[in-house]
């Protein structure tokens, strides 16, 4: 359980973070969201025990990450924005640094090393510099380097910042597979890896949390959530018709689509089908959305800005 | 093995890992010999001491040791790698000792290699092993505490040109605070026992009384107080600067 009361940082006059409470449980994969400055980083800085909060505190299974800190940074595996390395230790010499840190030795070293090198396929560079690695690789070598002393916290800064979408998806299999008694917070601009990835989100900007919720939820803030977005052939002044149905707020035209938004809770299918048939329009493609969280996400954090 | 150990040896072998080692090494041997044969008349003086070859290590240092210590911090900030070791449970002052100490050790292995000069002079004549030990150790006492110096200049920027440079001025100011070139900018108004505790500050007298053969242990104290206090200063700097 990660505890946040009132987590409060300044920078000279500036208020990066400003009065932050929330709690994490284990199991739960929080997605940090937010725009350039929002605080994310700063947070998370503050939660590994990088930086010092100017007021609140932050607990970390039990034990104060400021008056404890050696003990809450051994239950955290980290991995700071851009990923840091040792450029010129090869990955190997670097997870073996890292283990002897973490308080490996002998074979328990080398397998830690071994199963961080497989489950993040290193092998074909482990004897190169890491400044010679791609970005990729280089984020690979900083994941795996978070994970090596297997966690009970883990903190990753933008890990798919840069990444090609196999090695993002990659990523994302990674933080899918870890065991379910972890708490991992992701912080990220990318909305798709929420969904794909987080079991609940926090949307934060000018240090403030401005919403909290499962992916779901959030997009059900959505003025799209349960919109029907239509494809029609042969339907002449098909958009003034659907746009008269009552439970239809507005009909926008998106590149050929016809989207339905709807002015209450009521479900659109159902009239916009019946409208569809005794018009006789054909349908090409018709679906109902779930939301769009980088319209949420954008509606919410231009309100502060 | 305890994290200081862990720093200790990750920091000695990445010395070796890059071409630095190699170069310091190099140039500090070619110097201190050459000095040594050239300028400091090692066999005109016709006598078996090393006296010639010691008299120019404090010239030496101070243009080597900022090169070795300018990037003991700055480039852990610039790239970025602050972060990631102070989130690792590791103490400051095993951080901040562990790597003073393989720059130490590594100024020690770049002196001991040194020692075919020492050779030369006991095949020549019959010096005085007791005032060359005593040279070695008062040589090795004065590099760690520009080492230290340097550490703490290193710890306040992310710029290691900015670094070298500070700790070749700061380190000079040091070394010279009992000549008159210094002294001399005192203000008159300065009392006689400030101006008698900056003079009695300086890196060269107190090296200067341990090369003459005498191991006085208040010269030792002097660098290892030294030593402590400018480490104390560099944590203090990295814990206060972290967040730029």
């Amino acid at each position: 359980m990660i505890k946040i009361d009132n987590l409060t940082k300044h920078f000279g006059q500036f208020t990066a973070v400003n009065g932050l409470s929330f709690t994490v449980a284990p199991g739960e994969v929080l997605g940090f969201l937010g725009p350039n400055g929002a605080g994310k980083s700063t947070t998370m800085k503050m939660i590994t025990g990088f930086l010092a909060p100017s007021l609140g505190k932050v607990t970390v299974f039990g034990e104060d990450a400021i008056e404890q800190p050696l003990k809450t940074k051994r239950l955290i595996g980290y991995l700071p924005e851009g990923a840091p390395s040792y450029g010129d230790m090869t990955p190997k010499q670097f997870l073996r640094f890292i283990g002897q840190v973490r308080g490996f030795s002998g074979a328990e070293l080398n397998s830690r090393v071994a199963q961080v090198i497989d489950s993040l396929h290193l092998e074909n560079v482990l004897d190169q510099p890491i400044e010679t690695l791609s970005k990729g690789f280089k984020r690979r070598v900083g994941l795996a380097q978070a994970i090596i002393h297997d966690p009970k916290v883990l903190i990753l800064d933008e890990p798919t910042d840069g990444l090609d979408p196999n090695q993002k998806q990659e990523v994302r299999n990674l933080i899918a597979n870890l065991s379910k008694d972890k708490i991992v917070i992701v912080s990220t601009h990318i909305l798709e890896e929420v969904s794909a990835v987080c079991t609940r989100a926090i949307i934060i900007a000018g240090g403030r949390i401005l919403a909290d919720g499962t992916p779901t939820e959030l997009e059900a803030r959505s003025r799209y959530h349960g919109a029907v977005r239509l494809l029609l052939e042969n339907a002449s002044g098909a958009e003034q018709k659907i746009a008269a149905l009552p439970q239809v707020a507005k009909v926008e035209q998106e590149s050929g689509y016809l989207v339905a938004i709807p002015s209450g809770e009521e479900n659109l299918y159902q009239p916009i089908h019946q409208l569809i048939t005794d018009q006789g329009w054909q349908i090409k493609e018709m679906n109902i959305e779930r939301g769009r969280l980088d319209e949420v996400f954008r509606s919410i954090t231009q309100e502060v800005a | 093995m305890g994290s200081l150990a862990v720093i200790f040896k990750r920091e000695l072998a990445s010395y070796f890992a890059t071409p630095l080692a190699y170069v310091f090494i190099v140039i500090f041997l070619m110097l201190a010999g050459s000095f040594a044969f050239f300028f400091g008349g090692f066999f005109q003086n016709g006598q078996a001491d090393l006296r010639s070859f010691f008299n120019f290590h404090p010239w030496l240092y101070l243009f080597l040791v900022p090169a070795l210590s300018m990037g003991l911090w700055a480039e852990e900030r610039k790239s970025g790698t602050l972060e990631l070791l102070m989130t690792l449970p590791i103490s400051l002052r095993d951080m901040v000792l562990g790597k003073f100490l393989a720059a130490w050790v590594f100024t020690g292995i770049a002196l001991a290699l040194t020692c075919p000069i020492w050779i030369t002079v006991n095949y020549l004549g019959d010096p005085d092993n007791g005032v060359i030990v005593a040279s070695y150790i008062g040589s090795w006492f004065m590099a760690g505490g520009l080492l230290a110096v340097g550490s703490c200049i290193s710890a306040c920027t992310k710029n290691q040109v900015i670094a070298f440079i500070i700790t070749v001025v700061v380190s000079f100011l040091m070394m010279m605070s009992g000549l008159d070139i210094v002294l001399g900018w005192m203000p008159n108004w300065f009392a006689d026992w400030a101006i008698d505790s900056i003079a009695a500050l300086s890196f060269l007298s107190h090296f200067q009384s341990i090369s003459k053969g005498v191991l006085d242990l208040r010269d030792v104290f002097y660098f290892l107080i030294l030593i402590v206090g400018w480490l104390m200063a560099t944590a203090i700097v990295i814990d206060m600067k972290k967040a730029n």
